[in-house]
């Protein structure tokens, strides 16, 4: 379909695209003010940048899938495939955009749970996707079916065109949604963070797969991600946006060699490596225990038509007083279930799981409740961690209330006191948890856990859900308060750089079990079990040289 | 806005009071804010408007209008006219008057039905949806049970055995409550059930804040948009049902009137005779449309994340 040498004219151009959102009845928002790029055959463009950016909404606007609160201005011109001319899409009926969409134009979605209809087999979809275009008789649509997800390495594909999409891991449901994208042989994929929702070793996976399809068929892709790894693996060049604008343009390895823009400058610094910081030495003889588990298994009992399942298989680990033990997983490796075992949010099984001397195996409910004053929570998510009716104020006395711990003059007082912590304004008292970014609400949700001074955190994955420049400054905060309070920390995770940067010892746990455990640094440099050192292996590292030659040389191990 | 930020070197007692003041506003701004979300839901005010006239209307009107909902005029079957403005029944009873009179009546048992099943549903629901395990496996059951009896045959039962005792509007409420908290509780234990999967609710629970605390602080006041909705549709459908059960001779008798035994009565010769039906069903779908914008707006305005 595509040449292979490289056209002089590009075949996407968008100049000087605007985007502006009516938000109520008069007010204007300007989501994307006056940018420019191209994309030629066969090249692989990044479009990096914060939540906030634009940049999903500049991809959108590419397939006309912007709501209808919006505005578009400027230009964006495809070169067709029928014509070979290039003509504008700003404007175009939705029938003709309906054309482009799929067989020209096609996109990949973040999260492939909810990408694919659940109540449809695959090879439903993947054939509707086809039929959209072309006439095809069954016979031939179930044979490119079958051909695509062998290409994008379902195994058994004959099988598998029949299952339905719980049928099938993360990893495979993206490699579905990809062989929905390839089934057309489009001249252009979008892919909007395809990756995000995936462990790192999927990642890795998907991302040889993107390659490896680019190589092949000289598919052009723009590639929206915050990831700066993940740029640096597959991305040719790339555009960098910050609120709306685009403040640099250039080929990757440019623009990571020597960025021009401040802001850019200020992304790649604050991208967490791995094996760089390990500074953190774990106390050489504890004097005090703060947790230690042995045999731990949590297991959750079978329901209806569901059998028992064992998150959690016979963990044995420890936490000094005042050390940071960061626990390391993919999804559904159990880290979640021990982590909120500790905190007692969860019932263990059968083992034995002490923290802070207090025996959590069938615990009584009243004993529970008072041994709590001396453990914190950090959860993951800021946006469902913060009840959205109460001030910010009610919500940070409401420790001191429960525990009766301040007299009611004193609150206003030690609320002051929590928000000086965590470096947030006190005028943040009076706003309602939606008023807050998500940065400064996980920063709410640490004062909320140091509040009553425990002498135990557990902090699940407290940074997964924010921005990589807001992730460096809450991980300073987080590691501050530790040397300041000095409490014990159970650190979950499935970032391997941000255990670099904070934890005195690593625990890696895979499959509900700890594979490998010791000093943080010994853990990252030296990876004795197979699992660790695939992990390691899998982690995109944001310097393109660097990364090419390291997916280069996983390919030829996998192969 | 406050201008008092920050790092605060040392605990200045006039700086502490001022923030306390600061907050104090900030508290009934938010009331104002409350109020301003509500009036710019037209309908809402409006649905508010309506509401409040009627009941002026027929808290005012029976000591004015020439006629009481018990007297019985020499027109028969009168059209509404300039003596009798929606017109007269087969008997001679002024429509006006006992349409009024209806419409108190009726808005007397709505409101005690309204009451009194969203305070029980709200509070089975949210012990069954909180606790869970027997606690919801127990009351859950009750309240099929309930459901699988014939509320038909029991009131008929019942209007036989209280006989004429069985005609007061007070009786008849508490059997129509008995029935109607069910689909709330219903409602607000799976209201409940999706709340408590959200963080907030461990993080209080790591605070050690009691499971009182937790129903009340947490849960309930963001179950407040569902509650308060069905709370407003409660007025409606306890009319309704109410006339039904009026018809079978529980509650409201002759010579007493209520909206829905009028529109019982005058169904009947909805054709010949269209006003003994239409005015009394006309108030009672203005009722029911006003108390559920009402709802809408009070909804809205209750959630801080409103756009003001």
């Amino acid at each position: 379909m595509t040449t292979s040498e490289r056209a002089p004219d590009p075949l996407l151009e968008v100049r000087d695209l605007r985007v502006t959102f009516r938000e109520g009845t008069d007010q204007q928002v300007e989501a994307v003010d006056g940018i420019s790029f191209e994309v030629h055959p066969g090249e692989v463009l990044a479009i990096v940048g914060e939540s906030g950016s634009g940049k999903s909404i500049t991809a959108h606007s590419v397939l006309g899938l912007l709501p209808p609160l919006a505005t578009v201005a400027g230009s964006i011109r495809l070169r067709r495939r029928t014509s070979g001319r290039p003509e504008e899409l700003i404007g175009l009926s939705s029938g003709a955009m309906r054309r482009i969409r799929g067989a020209e134009v096609a996109m990949i979605f973040q999260e492939p749970s909810t990408a694919l209809n659940p109540v449809y087999t695959i090879g439903w979809q993947i054939k509707e996707a086809l039929r959209a275009h072309s006439r095809v008789s069954g016979r031939t649509a179930r044979d490119m079916v079958v051909e695509i997800l062998r290409r994008v390495g379902i195994p058994e594909p004959e099988k598998r065109v029949g299952y339905y999409p719980h049928q099938f891991s993360g990893g495979q449901r993206q490699r579905i949604v990809i062989a929905m994208a390839l089934i057309q042989n489009p001249d252009l994929i979008i892919a909007d963070e395809p990756t995000t929702a995936l462990d790192v070793t999927v990642q890795a996976e998907i991302l040889d797969l993107l390659r490896a399809h680019r190589d092949e068929a000289g598919t052009a892709i723009v590639l929206i991600t915050h990831n700066m790894g993940v740029v640096a693996d597959l991305a040719d060049r790339m555009v960098v946006m910050y609120q709306g604008c685009v403040v640099e343009t250039g080929p990757v390895s440019e623009v990571f060699e020597q960025p021009q823009h401040p802001y850019t400058r200020n992304l790649l610094a604050a991208v967490p490596r791995v094996g760089v910081q390990s500074a953190r030495e774990p106390v050489a003889a504890p004097d005090r225990i703060a947790v230690e588990g042995r045999d731990v298994v949590i297991e959750y009992p079978a329901g209806f038509r569901r059998a028992s399942f064992r998150a959690v298989n016979s963990v044995s680990f420890r936490i000094a007083a005042g050390e940071v033990l960061g626990l390391v997983g993919e999804s559904g490796s159990g880290k979640t279930s021990l982590g909120r075992a500790v905190a007692g949010l969860n019932p263990i099984s059968s083992g034995s799981l002490v923290a802070l001397g207090q025996e959590l195996k069938g615990i009584s409910r009243g004993k529970l409740r008072s041994s709590r004053k001396d453990v914190g929570f950090v959860f993951q998510d800021p946006a469902t961690s913060f009840n959205p009716r109460i001030r910010l104020f009610d919500c940070l006395a409401e420790p001191f209330i429960v525990n009766n711990s301040t007299e009611r003059p004193q609150l206003r007082q030690a609320v002051n006191e929590l928000f000086d912590l965590v470096h947030l304004p006190r005028s943040f008292a009076e706003r309602f948890p939606h008023e807050l970014s998500g940065g400064q609400r996980q920063r709410v949700g640490i004062a909320r856990a140091i509040a009553l001074r425990p002498s135990l955190i557990i902090a699940d994955e407290p940074t997964s859900a924010l921005d990589v420049s807001v992730q460096a400054q809450i991980l300073t905060l987080f590691t501050e308060l530790q040397d300041e309070l000095n409490y014990a920390c159970l650190f979950i995770t499935h970032d391997l750089a941000v255990v670099d940067m904070l934890a005195h010892r690593t625990a890696v746990m895979r499959r509900g079990e700890i594979v490998e455990q010791g000093a943080t640094r010994e853990v990252l440099l030296h990876p004795q079990h197979e699992y660790t050192q695939q992990l390691i292996g899998s982690l995109p590292v944001p310097d393109p040289a660097v990364q090419r030659d390291r997916s280069s040389r996983r390919q030829a191990v996998t192969s | 806005m406050s201008g008092v930020q920050g790092s605060g070197v040392g605990p200045a007692v006039d700086e502490h009071a001022e923030k306390i003041d600061a907050y104090a506003s900030a508290r009934n701004s938010q009331i104002a804010g409350a109020l301003r979300a509500f009036a710019r839901r037209r309908s809402a005010l409006v649905g508010l408007a309506v509401l409040l006239l009627i009941i002026a209307f027929t808290v005012i009107t029976p000591f004015l209008w020439k006629y009481s909902y018990s007297d019985i005029t020499v027109d028969f079957s009168a059209a509404p006219g300039w003596r009798h403005p929606f017109g007269t029944d087969s008997i001679g009873h002024d429509l006006f008057a006992q349409t009024l009179r209806g419409i108190a009546t009726s808005l007397k048992v709505a409101t005690l039905v309204a009451l009194l099943s969203t305070v029980v549903g709200t509070v089975v629901g949210a012990v069954a949806g909180y606790f869970g395990r027997a606690w919801d496996a127990v009351l859950m059951r009750v309240a099929d049970l309930i459901m699988t009896i014939p509320v038909l045959a029991i009131t008929l039962v019942l209007a036989n055995v209280l006989g004429a005792k069985g005609s007061s509007w007070f009786l008849l409420s508490l059997v129509l409550s008995a029935v109607l908290w069910i689909p709330l509780s219903r409602l607000v234990r799976g209201t409940l059930l999706s709340l408590m999967k959200n963080d907030y609710i461990d993080a209080a629970r790591m605070l050690g804040a009691s499971d009182r605390r937790i129903i009340i602080r947490h849960l309930l006041p963001n179950a407040a948009g569902p509650i308060i909705v069905d709370a407003t549709l409660m007025v409606g459908r306890a009319i309704i049902v109410a006339a039904s059960m009026e018809y079978l001779g529980l509650g409201i008798q002759a010579p007493e009137v209520s909206l829905g035994l009028l529109i019982q009565r005058g169904q009947g010769a909805a054709t010949t005779q269209p006003w003994l039906f239409g005015f009394p069903a006309l108030f009672l779908v203005l009722i029911i449309l006003s108390v559920n914008f009402v709802g809408d707006g009070l909804r809205d305005a209750l959630d801080p994340r409103r756009t003001v």
